[in-house]
């Protein structure tokens, strides 16, 4: 299993290759579809996250000390963007991801360009993530 | 002559790219533009005039009183208001309809009784009235919408009572751009014996207003939406209503004498003014109104109308794409929805393109439901909107689409 940091390294080195936003986007469009549909009883106000444009639902698990993550969302890009994020978190331990300091949003440009996140909930689901990560390290 | 490539001269900012790319500003009923004459005649006012209004005896107060109140003197041609007693300045259209939700309020709705909005209203329009209704133990009721955007002005009659004491109504629709028929519903209104606010943020950056022709009894709008500055607004109020009702806020300016036993208020349209105004941002909003009046509403409402037609046109042809609201009567407003694409996706695309619209619910979360959608597109567009900026929407919708359907 990569650490937090290890995939944060894969996903700058993945989005290195594209200049041109419209790149980066088309390869977020990518990372949604891939992302395939979250199982339909996970789709529960519970796991909505409030203040985000578009309806994002995020769901966690905890197997064996290590949290799982499945995410999805109406819009696609946004979409994308809880791919990266579950495939940061997914699998780590509570602790890790609690202490979790992200490097990859910053070196790809996404804060610049998904900034204010209010509209795509970036920040509310990172949040969201560390409020999951909290409850199961007690 | 109407000449859209001068007028784009005056707007300093629509040179200016984003992401590398230029401007195409299509969300203009959020907020429009300033022209620099506009920017220039406040930063005047603060670099050389500034001091505050009504109550010094100084040469630079009584030059910033006077100039405040020729502001109101414009405001009140701009919408033929009958006197500047019904002129308020207000924080924004906001502000103007949270005052006559409370003052009318107090003055006027008991227990029981029933305040009527429709089903395409602004957040704004909604709210504060239901906010009344709690506070007095009112009803709140809502004329429907038809699902051409139109309102449906059949249950008019029957969703009037000797019980309602108000109707709030937009003249023109933030989302359907639907020009609602206000005049009909304030004659209805007022023939059952209520009085009618208009919601007039949408309308007079598009459309002469009259308040004469109208004959409502209030009515709002904000200076940011007709190229004026933030944070300033005016509330137009009947007279003999204005004088019934209880001032909204208390504070200086709105007094006349002050005791601790007793206070009396100020005249209209002080009495609703409570503090010192933005008195600048007042200001900039007679040079608005001043740059407006020297182009022509009429002027301005062919040049949208022809703009409007064009985009319609051109984006009806995009497969998939489904406008919200088809009403004939219909302002710059354009809203839509596209099979399978979430609104928020084209919008951070176009972003891209340098294109600015709006994508979400539009502050309109029931009109929503109604349209059966969780989020639209919308753009709106201005008297310095060009076809070849359409065009551009046009285009950058195609490529947007391409790339986010050919994924699902």
């Amino acid at each position: 299993m990569k650490t937090i940091k290890e995939q944060e390294r894969e996903i700058i080195d993945e989005f290195s290759v594209y200049d041109d936003w419209m790149d980066k986007y088309a390869y977020l469009i990518e990372l949604g579809t891939a992302l395939g549909a979250m199982e339909e009883r996970f789709k529960t106000d519970e796991n909505l996250i409030a203040g985000c444009q578009s309806r994002v639902w995020l769901h966690a698990e905890s197997h064996e000390g290590k949290l799982y993550f499945q995410a999805d969302s109406d819009a696609i890009i946004t979409k994308g963007i809880a791919a990266l994020l579950v495939r940061v978190f997914s699998g780590q331990a509570p602790r890790e991801i609690v202490e979790a300091d992200l490097d990859f949003i910053d070196a790809i440009g996404l804060t610049s360009h998904l900034s204010p996140t209010r509209s795509n909930g970036l920040l509310s689901m990172i949040k969201q993530i560390k409020y999951y990560a909290i409850a199961y390290n007690k | 002559m109407f000449d859209v490539n001068r007028i784009r001269e005056d707007f300093p900012i629509l040179k200016e790219q984003v992401h590398g790319k230029p401007l195409v500003y299509l969300d203009n009923g959020a907020t429009t533009q300033r022209p620099a004459r506009v920017v220039e005649r406040m930063s005047e006012y603060y670099l050389r005039y500034n001091a505050n209004v009504h109550r010094g005896v100084h040469y630079l107060s009584n030059l910033c009183t006077d100039a405040n109140e020729r502001a109101r003197e414009r405001a009140r041609d701009f919408i033929r208001a009958a006197s500047v007693e019904e002129v308020i300045f207000t924080s924004g259209a906001t502000g103007g309809i949270n005052l006559v939700a409370f003052s009318f309020g107090e003055a006027f709705v008991r227990e029981g009784d029933e305040i009527l909005v429709t089903g395409m209203e602004h957040h704004s329009n909604i709210v504060p009235w239901q906010m009344l209704c709690e506070r007095k133990g009112a009803t709140l009721k809502v004329l429907p919408v038809l699902d051409n955007g139109e309102l449906d002005m059949e249950a008019l009659s029957h969703l009037l009572t000797g019980r309602t004491q108000l109707v709030a109504v937009a003249h023109v629709s933030n989302v359907l751009g639907t020009i609602n028929p206000v005049r009909r519903v304030i004659d209805a209104a007022h023939a059952a014996g209520a009085c009618v606010l208009v919601d007039g943020a949408q309308a007079v950056q598009h459309l002469p207003v009259d308040m004469q022709e109208l004959d409502c009894d209030f009515y709002v709008f904000s200076a940011h939406k007709m190229y004026g500055p933030t944070g300033v607004g005016v509330l137009y109020g009947r007279r003999e209503l204005l004088l019934q009702m209880p001032p909204w806020q208390g504070g200086g300016e709105m007094i006349k004498e002050v005791r601790f036993e007793k206070t009396t208020y100020n005249d209209l349209p002080f009495k609703f003014e409570a503090g010192t105004p933005d008195f600048i941002g007042i200001i900039g909003l007679g040079e608005a109104i001043d740059y407006l009046s020297s182009i022509g509403m009429e002027n301005v409402a062919a040049h949208e109308e022809a703009l409007t037609r064009h985009a319609r046109e051109r984006l009806s042809a995009i497969p998939g794409l489904r406008f919200h609201g088809s009403s004939p009567h219909a302002s710059s407003v354009i809203s839509f929805t596209l099979d399978g694409v979430h609104p928020l996706d084209a919008a951070t695309l176009l972003d891209q393109l340098g294109i600015a619209i709006r994508a979400g619910q539009m502050c309109a979360a029931p009109l929503m439901q109604r349209c059966g959608v969780t989020a639209m597109i919308r753009a709106s567009l201005a008297m310095y909107n060009t076809f070849q900026e359409i065009d551009a929407l046009h285009d950058g919708l195609l490529r947007v689409v391409a790339m986010l359907r050919e994924k699902r």
